[in-house]
């Protein structure tokens, strides 16, 4: 009896306190439930779901990334530079930053899968690696249109009106990043339960040698979950950058947590148990109701990261009691 | 029995598992200064016996009595105030690795309690210098431990066993990852302790060492002690008649296969000292069996086989094509596939359903236009489950609830529908019932049948010699002998497995 319980409050749980948590808000504000704040929050978890996504890659092969904030740092300000500093087309701001987001990956994976450092020792040192990267590109200054130079001119470029649309535009009423997120959760979904790659890399989290001997080529396997996960960091900076306009310095710094938190919620999400990427965008979900909703309650700022950690405290708690229940 | 007063006595034993029976009435002693073999195939209750005796486990009725009293020895820490030691096959786990010489062999005095908190450190080192000089062992006492060689972490051990007054030690099987030269010193060793009055309790699958070493010797059977000798009263071909009895009457449905041409060539492949020169050919329709005693290099082989570790030197052919053994995928592309030993643990997936389990190497073969046709992953899983009879209340089911033999069958289909040649078993009825050990044995006839090699690693001679055409035999490392099924008797096979072909010729 007290098990089954426990099986229901594993499956539903999460989902019941993301449906406990809207209501508590919408009763508690009447702006809280409207279509405009929703698709708000909507466009405000996009970038932390693509992160996530990613995140949700490393630890399907039971691996771990804790670079992927950074990497969105990076990213963004270099989509920024691509513009401003050097007056690149539109095709070059966007598949640079990829580029390096999947050069991030590799390196991970070199290090972790090829050398084979611990993956939370190895991603860290990479971790604050790019933050030195991206903060000695642009000498710890953001980047905007017609910034100063350090030589005294004006920069010469300017943010392109199309790649602002892809962070702030609208296609039929919904914001292009909600779209663009949409596709990638459906697409992503897709590949980890109908294609062989995606199922390949579950196995191998699962039990790396029973994968091994079962014929999958598990150090491919895990570097590709590596650049998988670099480039969707890539595609949160991008976005990040299409958002705000300019190219912020640190801007990935609250991400990692966020993400990370985002994924562990997902674990419980419907009972499943391991990462999972619908689990996964119902944790963004999660987060982002939360810190919508205590902004609209005038919290102060700086308590949304108690709020954060407490969310994934008690998702890591979950997941791990109902881990170990079903060891014994 | 007046004289028993001096030396370890254990008294009509008895342990049981779960209800079933691990040790019944077995008598065992040891006297100060003898060494006494403790011998038996495995499962016989050598390492129960073991076990209540330094401690690990206690036993349900029987005594042990030391120099005349009985002794209550319960735990671990019991046992050593009793002055009994072990020296395990592994050391690793006995010493402190990052901590040096002296200190592993000091432990106990620097951590007794009561010390007056400073170490002398030029002391210490001297008297580990001292221990370990009077075992014959040269080794600088500053050294970390986790730099030493297997051999040498035995010796530390065994002086470490010295500063703590051991009276008796058990050697569990100590010699089998040594070299010959390491062996030698060990025995050296276990000379010099018997001469200090030490009684020695040898534990080996190397018949050859123990009537070289021994005083005495004891046989254990099914949990019974069945003999005890004086070493000069008795012979090789007595021990292995006792060791194996004569109650084997299991039935084995060998089907007799069309026995093609040549399909795997393996020549020369070698591995450090696990694999050495190992060659042999399988034919279609053929059933070879390697066997060979636990730590004899069956698994190694198996591994090597598959590409799941890296080979030294040598090669393998499949229908004359040298194969890629750089990794496991490779090793399936060029036409072998593995049933490995853990089956749990490299089998199969024990969260994954059985349909998921059954589909991963055909993973490619079942994907359309990019994705997995989930009719074909059906499909397949299903007529696989009907084949070999996997009990299963539906596919989607977790492995991890399927019994011991089915889950065997689960890591024996995943490889049916690909196109292998060769299928290499390792252990594959370890831990599985009857009824699924001949269900097991009645697959790999019909591969056999079906024209498939079958490469059949075991250390149960009974099986080997129930479903092989033919018999290799596997000691050390090397391939020392090889049998017509028609040809070998149990006791052959374990005389060469014991290393013991050279010594009769």
């Amino acid at each position: 009896m007290k098990s089954k319980a426990m099986d229901f409050t594993f499956r539903y749980g999460s989902l019941m306190i993301i449906a406990f948590v809207i209501l508590f808000f919408s009763l508690w504000n009447e702006n809280f439930f409207t279509y405009g704040n929703l698709t708000d929050i909507l466009r405000s978890i996009s970038i932390v779901t693509f992160v996530a996504i990613g995140v949700t890659f490393s630890l399907t092969v039971d691996g771990f990334d804790l670079s992927v904030g950074s990497t969105v740092s990076l990213t963004t300000v270099v989509a920024a530079a691509l513009m401003v500093w050097y007056e690149q087309p539109l095709y070059v701001v966007i598949i640079l930053p990829l580029v390096l987001g999947a050069i991030v990956g590799l390196i991970n994976s070199l290090l972790i899968v090829r050398i084979r450092i611990p993956d939370l020792l190895a991603t860290l040192a990479i971790m604050y690696i790019v933050a030195g990267v991206h903060k000695t590109f642009t000498k710890g200054y953001s980047i905007y249109n017609n910034m100063q130079l350090t030589d005294g001119t004006t920069a010469p470029g300017t943010f392109d009106e199309s790649f602002l649309w892809l962070g702030q535009g609208k296609w039929l009423g919904i914001p292009v990043p909600v779209i663009l997120m949409i596709i990638a959760v459906v697409l992503v979904h897709l590949f980890f339960t109908y294609t062989k790659y995606g199922r390949q890399m579950a196995m191998t989290g699962g039990n790396e040698e029973a994968a091994r001997l079962s014929g999958v080529r598990v150090k491919r396997i895990r570097t590709a979950a590596y650049v998988a996960s670099g480039v969707f960091a890539a595609i949160g900076g991008i976005l990040f950058a299409a958002r705000v306009g300019t190219g912020q310095v640190d801007a990935g710094a609250s991400l990692l947590m966020e993400s990370v938190a985002a994924v562990f919620v997902g674990y419980s999400v419907l009972g499943a148990g391991k990462p999972n990427v619908i689990g996964t965008f119902f944790g963004a979900v999660l987060i982002g109701v939360l810190l919508n909703g205590m902004t609209m309650m005038n919290l102060q700022y700086y308590t949304n990261d108690i709020v954060k950690g407490s969310v994934l405290v008690l998702a890591l708690a979950v997941t791990f009691i109902h881990l170990n229940r079903k060891k014994q | 029995m007046a004289k028993a007063s001096k030396g370890l006595n254990m008294r009509n034993i008895g342990k049981s598992f779960a209800g079933v029976p691990a040790l019944s009435g077995v008598d065992f002693e040891v006297r100060p200064g003898e060494i006494h073999a403790l011998l038996g195939a495995n499962g016989a209750g050598k390492s129960t016996l073991m076990k209540i005796l330094s401690g690990a486990y206690t036993n349900d009725s029987g005594d042990i009595v030391i120099d005349g009293g009985t002794a209550a020895i319960r735990t671990p820490a019991d046992a050593k105030a009793n002055g009994i030691h072990c020296v395990y096959q592994e050391v690793d786990t006995a010493l402190v690795p990052q901590l040096t010489v002296t200190e592993n062999v000091m432990l106990d005095r620097i951590s007794a309690p009561g010390g007056k908190g400073w170490l002398r450190w030029g002391s210490l080192h001297r008297e580990a210098e001292s221990v370990l000089s009077q075992l014959g062992a040269h080794i600088p006492v500053r050294k970390r431990v986790s730099e030493l060689t297997l051999a040498e972490k035995q010796l530390v051990l065994i002086a470490r066993l010295l500063t703590e007054q051991a009276r008796y030690v058990i050697f569990d099987e100590p010699t089998a990852p040594l070299s010959l030269d390491e062996a030698e010193r060990l025995f050296g060793v276990m000379q010099q302790l018997k001469n200090n009055g030490i009684g020695c309790i040898f534990i080996t699958h190397r018949l050859p060492e123990v009537f070289r070493m021994c005083d005495r010797i004891t046989v254990m059977r099914d949990g019974r002690r069945v003999m005890t000798a004086e070493t000069q009263h008795t012979d090789i071909e007595e021990v292995v008649r006792e060791m194996l009895g004569r109650s084997f009457a299991e039935e084995y449905p060998k089907t007799d296969a069309v026995i093609g041409s040549t399909v795997l060539t393996v020549s020369k492949l070698s591995r450090a000292r696990y694999v050495r020169d190992v060659s042999f050919e399988v034919r279609a329709g053929e059933i070879v069996a390697i066997v060979g005693l636990v730590g004899a290099g069956k698994t190694e082989l198996s591994r090597l086989l598959f590409g799941a570790d890296k080979k030294d030197s040598g090669d393998v052919r499949v229908y004359g094509r040298q194969l890629d053994l750089s990794d496991p995928a490779s090793a399936i592309a060029g036409g072998i596939a593995l049933v490995p030993e853990e089956r749990r643990k490299q089998g199969i997936l024990v969260s994954e359903s059985v349909g998921r389990n059954l589909s991963l190497p055909i993973l490619k073969t079942l994907t359309r236009l990019g994705f997995i046709s989930k009719q074909r992953e059906t499909r397949n899983a299903a007529s696989i489950i009907e084949r070999l009879g996997i009990k299963t209340s539906s596919p989607a089911l977790q492995t991890m609830y399927l019994s011991g033999g089915n889950q065997q069958k689960v890591s024996i289909g995943k490889w049916l529908s690909t196109d292998v040649a060769v299928f290499v078993f390792d252990e594959p009825t370890k831990g599985v019932d009857i009824g699924a050990k001949s269900d097991i044995f009645r697959i790999i006839g019909q591969l056999a049948e079906q024209g498939k090699a079958i490469v059949y690693l075991t250390c149960e001679f009974t099986e080997a010699m129930g479903i092989a055409d033919r018999i290799l035999v596997m000691c050390d490392g090397r391939l020392a002998g090889s049998f017509l099924r028609e040809e070998a008797t149990q006791e052959q096979l374990l005389l060469y497995a014991s290393g013991g072909g050279e010594v009769n010729g």
